[in-house]
């Protein structure tokens, strides 16, 4: 277990965890300012892929293709908004979580009908395809230095956002007292049809980013969501802050988790058994983490103020 | 009065409904297909179908002689699904043969419902351990291979080869540790590191790094369907090809490559057969299946052609009577067809015995991606687990 390769390990964390936190940004969002549970935001990052491959193939340019793709999936998202999910605002959570699962199923079907139960896939832009050389034999793909560098820029212009605008400070009024943010004359509908358009954008540059890594398919967000659902209990419902520093927590328990468990299992139990624990470890280490931290600290890491 | 006419009224149309049913039963042939139709293994179940009705089309629609009725079903890889669903076939539709599925946790599901039946099941591509041993089954035949002959070939070839170090990885389940048993049976060179990964896990950020730094002459790897796109691309992607052996089975296939494209170039595979194998068949095979499916067909589909062709050479000898079931049995046994991959018997736990080859990835004149055959590596190779069968 050398120092070249724990960093890798450590790059490889960061990457899923930026990644993460750009999916759970937008349903921290969503759920913390109006209290919607919207499980359909797994499909935005799935559209945010399927479109990419589109665009890419009718541009041939990554860079286009990119911003089509977040134009494309934030109007996708105010249609579903208006369409949808705002009738469902002043509903409980029961009714939330039945009809946006409604939407998953339908717009798996969906893009499956349009684009094919195939896998597809996006190439990485040529100039990006590379890797870097860290360490001897150790090399590092350019694309994932490019994923972190995207992901914490995203969160930078975020940050800057929700601290520093109007904007953001109506975010963070209406999260904490909605009703008097809407009292003072500020348009509250409004305000949430643009805070869904931002997250599910989030998502789709999320998905945008990932597709040349991953296979572009129908239900690719399922298993993301549920990721993004720990990210959000682990940092605090509503935190963004919150959503950032648990996003990276757990990607880099889980690469690391994943790599070093049956060495460290090994160093107590001989190989076989800990070829067949470490496993298994492994894969609930994020989930014991959750279990702790709901213990300790039941409103996550950095709750939102005012929860 | 008007109850009573009532009555006749219903019984006279049950009468006909029964008569009409049990009319269409003797001459035409009742085949349910189930197969995997529904998320992203969704290909896989498409190339069984199609394969199958290709068979059905050169045959000019008839099986031994008999006009064919065709139900197909989705299993939708739910094991419970996969049981209502072949009950309905059995039942309801009165099917003579099933032949699917796709996957071996569908076959160990529909396995009683069909066999207990009397109904003899085709699988066309799961092939379980369990099956061909000690549970072997007189109404159930394969005309795929059974898994552990596929994995070891992959082992053998890096024996002879003179790789000496080689890096494996598998999902953490029953098929994975198989895969992995199956490959250590025929290689006995140095293990660099054995890796199982949860099931269906997406990035190998974390894997890869570990291959790079133990630096083997070779990995091998059981990734099936998208856990085989990702990896494939993303071990491209972290410049490892050009260093390092790639063997694996079931990760690319071509019903992967439309996806892993350019990045699968080289990798080596191992299958009971390729589009590019040379019999006469074959090439009229693959070539009618790119024109009518446009894609390039992959194991999945030639061995569902080759159950049907199966299927037509047993209703053939007994001139389209199904009624004595031993004789249907024994008729399938002699597989008097000639096989798209050329050597093909079955075994006594009605398992094939057939040639097995190492094959690579390549890149067609015409843009799309096959595998080809680089060298045999079994002929007339029989599963090891035939010993345990029962059955004479």
């Amino acid at each position: 277990m050398s120092t070249a390769l724990l960093i890798v390990q450590i790059l490889n964390g960061l990457q899923l965890g930026v990644l993460l936190f750009l999916i759970a940004a937008g349903l921290t969002l969503v759920f913390g300012v109006m209290n919607f549970i919207n499980l359909a935001h797994g499909v935005q990052y799935m559209l945010g892929a399927y479109l990419a491959v589109t665009f890419y193939a009718v541009t041939e340019s990554f860079l286009l293709a990119t911003v089509l793709a977040l134009v494309a999936t934030l109007a996708f998202a105010l249609v579903l908004e208006l369409a949808v999910f705002r009738q469902l605002y002043d509903r409980d959570h029961l009714d939330h979580v039945i009809a946006t699962f409604g939407i998953i199923l339908f717009l798996n079907h969906g893009v499956k009908l349009v684009w094919g139960a195939a896998p597809l896939s996006l190439p990485i832009p040529q100039a990006l395809s590379g890797s870097v050389r860290l360490a001897d034999g150790l090399l590092y793909p350019w694309w994932r230095l490019v994923i972190i560098a995207a992901g914490l820029g995203t969160a930078g212009a975020l940050h800057a956002l929700i601290m520093h605008t109007r904007i953001g400070m109506l975010i963070r009024a209406g999260a904490t007292h909605g009703t008097m943010v809407s009292a003072l004359g500020v348009n509250i509908r409004r305000l949430f049809t643009l805070i869904f358009g931002l997250g599910a954008m989030l998502a789709g540059f999320a998905g945008i980013m990932i597709a040349p890594i991953l296979s572009v398919e129908p239900g690719m967000g399922d298993s993301v969501l549920i990721l993004a659902f720990v990210v959000i209990v682990v940092g605090g419902i509503g935190s963004v802050r919150g959503a950032f520093a648990a996003a990276l927590v757990i990607g880099l328990v889980d690469t690391l988790g994943r790599s070093f468990c049956v060495d460290i299992l090994r160093l107590m139990m001989g190989p076989s058994p800990a070829r067949t624990i470490g496993p298994a470890i492994a894969s609930m280490l994020i989930y014991l983490l959750m279990a702790g931290v709901l213990y300790f600290r039941p409103t996550g890491l950095f709750p939102a103020a005012g929860r | 009065m008007k109850l009573v006419y009532r009555i006749f009224a219903i019984a006279a149309v049950l009468a006909l409904a029964f008569s009409a049913a049990q009319a269409q039963d003797k001459d035409k042939l009742s085949i349910g297909l189930i197969a995997t139709l529904s998320g992203p293994p969704a290909v896989l179940g498409q190339q069984l179908r199609n394969g199958f009705s290709l068979a059905l089309k050169s045959l000019r629609g008839k099986l031994g002689g008999r006009d064919v009725d065709i139900v197909v079903v989705d299993d939708e890889l739910k094991p419970d699904v996969a049981i209502t669903k072949v009950k309905a076939l059995v039942e309801r539709d009165k099917v003579e043969f099933v032949v699917g599925p796709i996957f071996s946790n569908i076959l160990q599901a529909i396995m009683k419902p069909v066999t207990e039946a009397g109904v003899i099941l085709i699988s066309p591509n799961a092939g379980t351990s369990n099956f061909a041993g000690k549970e072997c089954n007189p109404n159930f035949f394969v005309t795929s291979y059974q898994n552990d002959q596929v994995f070891a070939v992959s082992g053998k070839y890096a024996q002879d080869s003179g790789i000496r170090k080689v890096f494996l990885m598998a999902p953490n389940y029953q098929a994975g540790r198989d895969a992995l048993a199956g490959f250590k049976s025929a290689f006995k060179g140095e293990i660099a590191d054995e890796v199982y990964v949860p099931l269906n896990q997406l990035d190998y950020a974390a894997e890869l790094s570990r291959i790079a730094a133990a630096k083997p002459d070779a990995v091998y790897v059981f990734l099936p369907g998208g856990m085989g796109i990702n990896f494939v691309k993303q071990f491209r992607q972290a410049g490892l090809a050009d260093k390092v052996t790639f063997l694996s089975a079931f990760t690319v296939d071509e019903a992967t490559l439309p996806a892993q494209q350019d990045a699968a170039v080289g990798f080596f595979g191992a299958a009971n057969w390729a589009p590019d194998l040379d019999t006469p068949q074959n090439k009229a095979f693959v070539s009618a299946y790119e024109q009518e499916y446009g894609a390039v067909p992959a194991t999945y589909a030639f061995q569902s052609y080759d159950a049907a062709l199966l299927i037509d050479s047993a209703v053939r000898q007994l001139h389209g009577d199904l009624s004595n079931k031993a004789a249907l049995r024994a008729a399938l046994m002699k597989a008097d067809f000639k096989s798209l991959r050329g050597n093909f018997s079955f075994n006594r736990n009605h398992y094939p015995i057939q040639d097995f080859y190492l094959v690579k990835v390549a890149k067609r004149p015409d843009g799309k991606y096959q595998t080809q055959i680089v060298k045999k590596i079994f002929e007339n190779d029989a599963d090891p687990h035939a010993r345990d069968c029962p059955m004479q």
